[in-house]
């Protein structure tokens, strides 16, 4: 292998975002200059909408006082990257919020994480301590509901508020809410420029993504891949599959099933898992194991949904209660009846991402529903796979 | 002012002060009927608020007739601050004081709801709820004012509005604790 | 002119579906779904009826003419 091509193995395989960081100062580029940059790279959102970065912030520095909220509040129980990073290499975090502070003109700074993950807040305060970068800076904890990370809902508790999304969104009001992977690759962006940014991924979706990987693989946690990686791929580096699973669950709670076969040889990108009805999501991906019940799980998480509801809205109160309902009864008619009469009418995702993930579960476990009608069950003495919190706290 | 020393005006003031009662009462039972979602008989839900609102500027109508007739009677002697203001005078009366409160509340749930599209839900519901303080001060002025308190049909009617406003209050308190009634079956 | 939900403030009231029921209907639970199509001409002062009614001001036009 020659020189060339072995830097660049080296290259395409480094780390990024879980890499030691870089403690120099940062580039003192303008604030046109780096929001050119960051728009030039493609950045979007790494918390779950995948919005594009340069233009939220540049709705933000329009603002008559901009503020910078730093969400690391994961409020997906399954989800653990934003934890990791933060646990990991939180310099590299906050490094990025001071370039977003930079380029919307902002003073000060708001870092939010979950309040049960007290490593995460004690790494952060540590990292936080150690350096003083001219603007104002708060940690803030929140309670651990799943809508708490919401950005809309993350600002309502942050002005004294519950954890509950409004209609207003942050950036209308001069309020940047950015996750803090989106973060992390807006420093190294501000650092090693957009180009180099753009060296891995897919032109469409460029970048390294961070992956939570649950459920059926050897080694499951956390890792950063390339966006464009086969899954198949993905899940070899978790250690690979003990056995060949039936379905996999891709974007997390909001996201849909997929059957192995289809989705293994797809890249990871929003693209190529679209025609599968699946997208990026939250970035977790749970393998169900063979001798799991996909049925018993999802009605688990979907009962989960129903009561993380935030109770404002009522298409989402009830209908998310109900799907949860009609899912226990196995009552295929009515989730696929009541899944768009409840997407898209709540004040959030949140009833939009349960019917997503209600409709996809009673679809592909539709041999398993034959079985449970019948007295049987795939997975009785599975112990649970997919997560479900406890907080009971909005505020 | 000049005083007027007519018997008919002191009727008038009477009368329309009983009649404004009687509707203001109407006006708090439909109020509560609207928030607890109740159809009069076979009519659509929007006729009870519709209602709440034009008897509401009905009874506004015979509340004005009342203060206009009270200003009007020289046996009243009652001054113009003396309507919004409750302070001693010579002849300080508390129930023509309270009469004084209610009447304060009520124009500014009149004016905030009359401009209700240019006020937060919040500014407007916070405002709304003083006709909770407005209806029982105005019954203890009524009541209080003794001009007929001696007649049986007025402490008929007394009582009739009493039992009204009372039941339909306790009746919106159990909607209190849910936030969300549940109205299963499409209303239409 | 479309007529907006804010489902927030939305407490299924109803109103909307009684005063404007070719566009406004109610799902099983008393909230309004809103016909995505433009509100015909005809149905505008209907629509302003709706909104004025709104016992919790829920509901907004969009795309109306001054």
């Amino acid at each position: 292998m020659s020189a060339a091509v072995a830097a660049e193995r080296r290259e395409r395989t480094a780390a990024r975002l879980l890499a030691s960081p870089d403690r120099s100062p940062l580039p003192r580029g303008s604030r046109a200059e780096l929001l050119a940059e960051i728009e030039t790279s493609g950045l979007t959102g790494r918390g779950g909408a995948a919005f594009p970065t340069a233009r939220k912030l540049a709705a933000v520095a329009h603002a008559r006082r901009p503020t910078v909220v730093v969400n690391g509040v994961e409020g997906e129980p399954a989800s653990l990257k934003d934890k990791v990073l933060l646990a990991r290499n939180p310099h590299l975090v906050v490094d990025g919020a001071m370039v977003a502070a930079r380029i919307v003109g902002a003073r000060e700074v708001i870092f939010a994480v979950g309040r049960a993950n007290r490593t995460v807040r004690k790494r952060l305060e540590q990292a936080l301590a150690e350096r003083s970068d001219g603007v104002d800076v708060y940690l803030e904890t929140v309670p651990d509901r799943f809508v708490a990370g919401e950005e809309s809902a993350l600002l309502n508790l942050l002005n004294g508020g519950p954890a509950k999304p409004t209609m207003e969104k942050p950036y209308a009001r001069g309020v940047l809410v950015q996750n803090v992977e989106t973060l992390a690759n807006v420093a190294l962006i501000a650092r090693y420029g957009a180009s180099w940014f753009r060296r891995r991924g897919t032109a469409d979706e460029p970048g390294t993504a961070l992956v939570t990987v649950l459920g059926a693989v050897r080694n499951p946690g956390v890792a950063e891949v390339e966006l464009g990686t086969t899954l198949r791929d993905i899940l070899q580096r978790f250690g690979g599959l003990a056995a060949f699973p039936h379905a996999l669950l891709v974007g997390g709670y909001f996201g849909s099933w997929v059957r192995a076969h289809d989705v293994l040889d797809a890249p990871l990108t929003n693209a190529a898992l679209a025609p599968l009805g699946a997208s990026l999501g939250a970035r977790t991906i749970a393998v169900l194991p063979q001798d799991a019940c996909g049925l018993a799980e999802s009605a688990r998480v979907l009962r989960y949904l129903a009561n993380e509801s935030a109770g404002q809205c009522g298409p989402c109160v009830f209908g998310v209660a109900a799907l949860a309902d009609a899912f226990e009864r196995l009552d295929v008619d009515r989730v696929h009846r009541l899944a768009p009469l409840v997407a898209d009418r709540g004040a959030c995702a949140h009833p939009t991402g349960a019917a997503r993930f209600a409709a996809s579960a009673i679809d592909i476990f539709a041999d398993e529903i034959e079985l449970h009608r019948a007295g049987r069950c795939s997975g009785a003495a599975h112990s649970p796979v997919l997560p479900v919190g406890a907080s009971r706290d909005w505020r | 002012m000049r005083s007027l020393n007519h018997p008919a005006i002191w009727y008038l003031m009477r009368g329309s002060g009983v009649v404004a009662l009687i509707l203001f009462t109407v006006v708090v039972v439909l109020g509560i009927a609207t928030t607890r979602r109740l159809r009069i008989g076979t009519m659509p839900r929007f006729v009870t608020l519709s209602l709440h609102r034009s008897v509401s500027l009905l009874a506004c109508a015979f509340l004005a007739l009342h203060i206009g007739s009270a200003l009007a009677d020289s046996y009243a002697k009652v001054a113009l601050p003396q309507l919004f203001v409750p302070y001693p005078t010579t002849g300080y009366n508390l129930y023509l004081g309270l009469g004084a409160l209610s009447l304060d509340l009520m124009l500014a749930i009149v004016v905030t709801s009359l401009l209700r599209h240019r006020l937060t839900q919040r500014m407007w519901k916070g405002v709304h709820w003083f006709g909770y303080a407005s209806w029982p001060l105005a019954f203890v002025h009524s009541v209080g004012m003794g001009t007929d308190s001696d007649s049986t049909w007025f402490v008929g009617t007394a009582l009739f509005c009493l039992g009204a406003v009372g039941a339909a209050a306790a009746w919106r308190l159990l909607e209190l604790r849910r936030p969300y009634p549940k109205y299963l079956g499409a209303p239409l | 002119m479309k007529i907006r939900v804010d489902p927030i403030l939305c407490d299924g009231y109803g109103q909307c579906a009684e005063l404007l029921p070719e566009a406004v209907r109610l799902d099983e639970w008393g909230y309004p779904l809103v016909a995505r199509e433009p509100l015909p001409r005809r149905l505008e002062p209907a629509a302003r009826r709706a909104v004025a009614m709104c016992p919790r001001l829920a509901l907004s036009l969009e795309g109306k003419r001054r």
